[in-house]
């Protein structure tokens, strides 16, 4: 395996941990800096790419994410948040920690099995390494997204979901038009913004953002909490 | 043959000597850190030498598990110590006895006596840490496993010397996922299994809180120098397989002299120095899990291993 190929499976093999990181970390600002890792990660992973198989439109691409994952959303969310968010220290989970982390792994070793017939047919190391990753992460954010009781780590969740697409997109489709990336990116930037105002609003009405708290909405529980 | 037997010796002989002087270094470069003077590099030799001038007291209550333990805690880092590459890169007289399971199985035997022994006593601190060691021990029997299928996969042996050589090859199996990844897994594997402080607080002696620590209590003169200078030896053993066949596989002998041989001598302390800094700095920084949390750091460990075997299936087939 040539080293090229060596440093983008191991960019993506981070990423799966970055993944998982993401599920198996108790605290927001945790959860935020290694979705913010797992980004630049990916991005380098883009920028190898690039440089392996000479795609200016990469080149691009991976200054697309740099700026909009890791620059703007960042900026984003400590604009729009209070900084209460970050201070809270435990989430809650429907589901502990080892646990999830034991199912992220099945989901995991499931998307391996599901894609390695389809990819191996390519013959391209790229999309064997890439696919089958991305598909986890997405899954893996899915996951998080169901498994966690507050709004910010659902964003993260949504937002890592979006990095395993991508992940997986470099590797099938690296000339796709720079329009319809940078319409994705503006969008989860914007995806950003608007569940960071919304959670600012139900904080202010509701006092709390744990998503199993405002089930109870219809009655007017402002002393739920 | 003579000679691979003279070499061997010599990676013993390394092994005993300059385990006491590691753990030394370790603590005092802690000290330092936490800009304390700390004790002399040489205070565990001093330790050792005391210990092994007093007089042993054996409670009439034990049995010959008591007795035996720490002999066999002493003795069975010696017996990991001919399998792996201590100080040569070639096979040396016995490397083909065993492979790196039985280098785990070894060790965990070892840690099973311990365990044993400290039940043994009747004492009530000792079955606490006895049960807890077992705890931090089934949660990282997983781990070493799914190290080993992972190791075999992709060096397609699990003996430690060839293991290494792949490493070396090239720099894309070096840099390959499942080697980074099997690296965080192992060195995670490390701070369980040698007490370090994620997990557990080698220098701490508050009885409620320490794991590896309260197996030790009853062991007096001859028996407490036996099972310290073993647990030593365990530790450095742990690191030269971490050091040698995983991570830096450099340094090492490669020519069949004496002379390269007794190179080699200060180019692994050099990089067992250099592991022990890092060491420091992981310690200083982080503070003691809680019991419970253990089980987390010990997944997430498995987690790597596991990706690191799924990885090196899917990928690099």
């Amino acid at each position: 395996m040539p080293v090229g190929e060596s440093l983008n499976a191991l960019c993506a093999g981070l990423i799966l941990i970055c993944a998982f990181a993401i599920v198996g970390t108790r605290q927001v600002q945790g959860v935020r800096r290694f979705f913010v890792f797992q980004s630049i990660l990916l991005a380098a992973a883009c920028f190898l790419l690039a440089w392996d198989e000479h795609i200016a439109d990469l080149w691009w691409l991976g200054g697309i994410t740099l700026t909009a994952k890791v620059i703007l959303i960042p900026w984003v969310m400590k604009r729009t948040l209070a900084p209460e968010f970050y201070i809270r220290r435990e989430l809650s989970q429907t589901i502990n920690i080892p646990s999830s982390l034991l199912l992220a792994l099945l989901l995991a070793v499931g998307s391996e099995l599901l894609v390695a017939p389809i990819t191996s047919a390519s013959g391209n190391p790229v999309i064997e390494t890439n696919v089958p990753i991305g598909l986890a992460c997405l899954l893996i954010g899915a996951y998080s997204l169901a498994a966690r009781r507050e709004a910010i780590p659902q964003l993260l969740g949504i937002l890592s979901m979006e990095n395993g697409a991508f992940l997986a997109g470099i590797a099938i489709a690296p000339t796709l038009p720079l329009i319809a990336e940078l319409a994705i990116a503006v969008d989860v930037v914007l995806i950003a913004v608007i569940v960071g105002l919304l959670t600012k609003t139900i904080e202010k009405t509701m006092g709390t953002t744990e998503a199993a708290a405002l089930s109870e909405l219809k009655e007017e529980t402002a002393e739920w909490r | 043959m003579r000679q691979t037997v003279a070499y061997n010796v010599i990676q013993i002989l390394f092994v005993l000597g300059f385990a006491p002087l590691y753990t030394g270094v370790l603590s005092r470069f802690k000290e330092i850190v936490q800009s304390k003077r700390g004790p002399s590099i040489f205070q565990p030799y001093r330790d050792l030498w005391k210990l092994f001038h007093k007089d042993e007291v054996v409670s009439s209550e034990t049995t010959w598990i008591f007795r035996i333990t720490p002999y066999l805690v002493f003795v069975t880092p010696i017996f990991v110590t001919v399998l792996i590459p201590v100080l040569t890169d070639y096979p040396l007289a016995f490397a083909f006895m065993g492979d790196m399971l039985a280098a785990g199985f070894f060790l965990a035997l070892a840690g099973f006596f311990a365990a044993l022994a400290a039940v043994d006593t009747g004492n009530p601190y000792g079955p606490m840490g006895a049960s807890r060691t077992r705890m931090v021990g089934f949660l990282a029997e997983p781990v070493f496993m799914i190290v080993f299928f992972t190791v075999s996969f992709v060096a397609q042996s699990t003996i430690p010397y060839i293991v290494q050589q792949r490493w070396v090859a090239s720099a894309a199996a070096f840099f390959s996922p499942a080697h980074v990844l099997l690296l965080v897994a192992f060195f995670m594997l490390i701070l369980a299994e040698g007490g370090r402080i994620p997990v557990d607080n080698p220098t701490g002696h508050f009885e409620l809180a320490m794991i590896d620590e309260s197996k030790g209590l009853e062991f007096s003169g001859r028996g407490a120098a036996l099972m310290k200078w073993g647990g030593q030896m365990k530790f450095i053993v742990l690191a030269c397989v971490f050091l040698n066949v995983l991570l830096a596989p450099w340094g090492l002998a490669t020519g069949e002299s004496i002379g390269q041989v007794l190179i080699a001598i200060p180019l692994i302390l050099l990089k067992i120095l250099i592991f022990a800094i890092a060491l420091v700095m992981i310690e200083t920084s982080l503070s003691k899990l809680r019991l419970f949390r253990i089980s987390e750091f010990l997944g997430a460990a498995f987690i790597a291993s596991v990706a690191a075997m799924i990885v090196s299936i899917f990928v690099a087939a």
